[in-house]
């Protein structure tokens, strides 16, 4: 598929000596929804600052549909909408004046048709001549996503959209990333919520300590990691697993009540039948069983504490 | 160009400026008011003339300059130190604009707030003297001049200030000093020749001198090495300013 954003070996290291990017390459592809994850101070902001033109680069490259940040930074910029992660906007001028200020910004013509469907879209219209500052934090954040849409942009970077929302907000900013997708809109949102990776993102690319550890499509990241597992409630508790199960992938819980049995699910042979007939064997006797797959976090925190 | 992008910028902070009138046009007016009833009318009675001019109207110059010049350096410094402090910056970085146009955004908005309030003072002061302006269009040009230069200046500091301190304290300890010691108040002829010679490495004393000529037709420097003084560190700043930018300095790191 078309990239629509390329960033080859990008690095940066700030002032401070701090190394928060490390030759990250990246192709995004037209259209799609890229959620990028990562513990906090992993570079995600940094990655999407430069990107936007906020932060130099330190060294590589990044197009933005073939136009260099750097030496063709008009025609990048004016591609891209941003959204950022603080809720740092002038608070004095009213919410219709500070979408006009936006959209001039961006080198478009006034245009009050186009600037009232995007409030109405994210239910501002009402608030339009209210100062920002009377807004509450979550109209603040709406206002910061209409100031991001108010020169139609064709790609918006959403960083931390979500962060200290309330839930009926929260879905409001996925239906309106769906209805934007469905426009053509490419979005690259950063998250430390893995719910919402795994709700709405296409792929996911998980930075820690600055790398981009790996980029997959949702559903085959979940399925190449996923493990699932077995969880026995067993009709009398355990001291021990019998010696003769140790080499098997099993735990007992604390109470010895419970078995737990970690398969991969790719595997031919998950190894049940086998499992339970050698239960069986031992006189183990289990009132229930039930069968999980790994979500996104599990999978997510055992990348993460991987690196050193 | 991107001309709406300069309009966008323009038009939001001359709303800044109407949204604070008071403080920002009142205040000064009130201040220079002040000046004249002291040095002009309640002092000046009983100064005698200095180069031919009455003292209440041989201050006016130089208080329409104290005034243009520590105005022009808030208004540009605080409009581009606000968004940088309060985080909105991202926007315009993030925009295509030039380091250009936003300057002229940014600058234009500025030194047109302080050229209104260079207006007002001088409408001020026809309340409690009377005075002539012998060459109108110098006196403009030489009003707007310095307008541009300072608002350029303090949009440098503005730039350079991560504090609310720093962003005083150049007008406060560079700026008043200056403008006071720059022949505001007295003829620098007035002075022992040693201080003469001192007081020319004051740029300020170049503006009000200039300033002056434009007003009375006497200035204690040539009129041609003031302009040359001001059209310099206009160059200057604007170097300063075209170097931040392309460096990032204070702004992307």
């Amino acid at each position: 598929m078309e990239s629509i954003i390329s960033i080859k070996n990008l690095s940066k290291t700030y002032a401070s000596g701090l190394h928060a990017l490390k030759d990250v390459n990246l192709e995004i592809r037209r259209g799609e929804i890229l959620a990028l994850l990562g513990p906090n101070g992993a570079g995600k902001t940094t990655l999407i600052s430069i990107i936007c033109g906020i932060v130099n680069p330190g060294s590589g490259s990044v197009l933005v549909d073939g136009h260099d940040i750097i030496t063709d930074y008009r025609a990048a910029r004016s591609l891209i909408g941003l959204v950022p992660q603080e809720l740092g906007i002038a608070t004095f001028e009213s919410v219709l004046a500070t979408m006009a200020f936006s959209r001039g910004l961006f080198g478009k013509p006034h245009d009050a048709d186009f600037i009232e469907s995007v409030l109405h879209d994210l239910s501002l219209w009402d608030k339009r001549d209210e100062k920002i500052m009377t807004l509450s934090g979550g109209m603040k954040r709406r206002v910061l996503i209409a100031k991001a849409l108010a020169h139609e942009p064709d790609i918006l970077f959403l960083d931390e959209p979500t962060a200290g929302v309330d839930v009926e907000l929260r879905h409001d900013m996925w239906e309106m990333v769906r209805r934007l997708r469905e426009r053509g809109v490419t979005i690259i949102l950063t998250t430390h919520y893995i719910e919402e990776a795994e709700e709405m993102a296409d792929r996911i690319g998980i930075i820690n300590r600055g790398e981009l550890s790996l980029v997959e499509e949702k559903t085959a990241l979940m399925n190449k990691l996923g493990k699932k597992q077995l969880t026995l409630t067993l009709q009398q508790p355990l001291e021990a697993i019998p010696a003769e199960l140790a080499s098997r992938p099993l735990e007992l819980s604390e109470q010895g009540d419970v078995l737990v049995y970690t398969f991969d699910c790719h595997e031919e042979h998950t190894g049940i039948p086998d499992l339970l007939r050698d239960l069986n064997e031992h006189g183990i006797d289990f009132k229930d069983l039930n069968s999980s797959q790994s979500s996104l976090e599990d999978i997510f925190v055992s990348l993460v504490r991987e690196q050193p | 160009m991107n001309l709406h992008a300069i309009r966008a910028i323009y038009l939001f902070e001359m709303a800044r400026t109407w949204r604070t009138l008071m403080e920002s046009i009142a205040s000064p007016i009130l201040t220079t008011a002040l000046y004249f009833v002291v040095f002009g009318a309640a002092i000046g009675s009983r100064m005698g003339e200095i180069d031919g001019i009455e003292y209440a109207a041989f201050i006016i110059p130089g208080l329409l300059m104290l005034s243009l010049l520590g105005e022009s350096i808030s208004n540009a410094a605080f409009g581009i130190y606000f968004p940088k402090f309060s985080g909105t910056i991202y926007e315009v970085l993030s925009a295509p604009v030039s380091y250009i146009e936003v300057v002229i955004g940014y600058v234009g908005a500025a030194a047109t707030k302080s050229l209104i309030l260079g207006v007002l003072i001088l409408l001020t002061a026809r309340l409690f003297v009377d005075y002539q302006i012998e060459h109108p269009v110098w006196m403009v040009s030489f009003l707007i001049l310095t307008a541009v230069t300072f608002s350029l200046f303090g949009f440098i500091i503005g730039l350079w200030a991560d504090d609310f301190q720093k962003l005083q304290i150049i007008p406060m300890m560079v700026i008043t000093p200056l403008t006071f010691l720059g022949g505001a108040f007295y003829s620098i002829s007035m002075l022992p020749p040693f201080w003469q010679t001192v007081t020319l490495f004051n740029p300020v004393v170049y503006l009000i001198s200039g300033f002056r000529w434009s007003f009375y037709g006497v200035s204690d420097v040539n009129v041609g090495i003031s302009l040359v003084m001001i059209l310099v560190f206009m160059a200057l700043c604007l170097a300063t300013v075209w170097w931040i930018f392309k460096t990032g300095y204070r702004l992307k790191n």
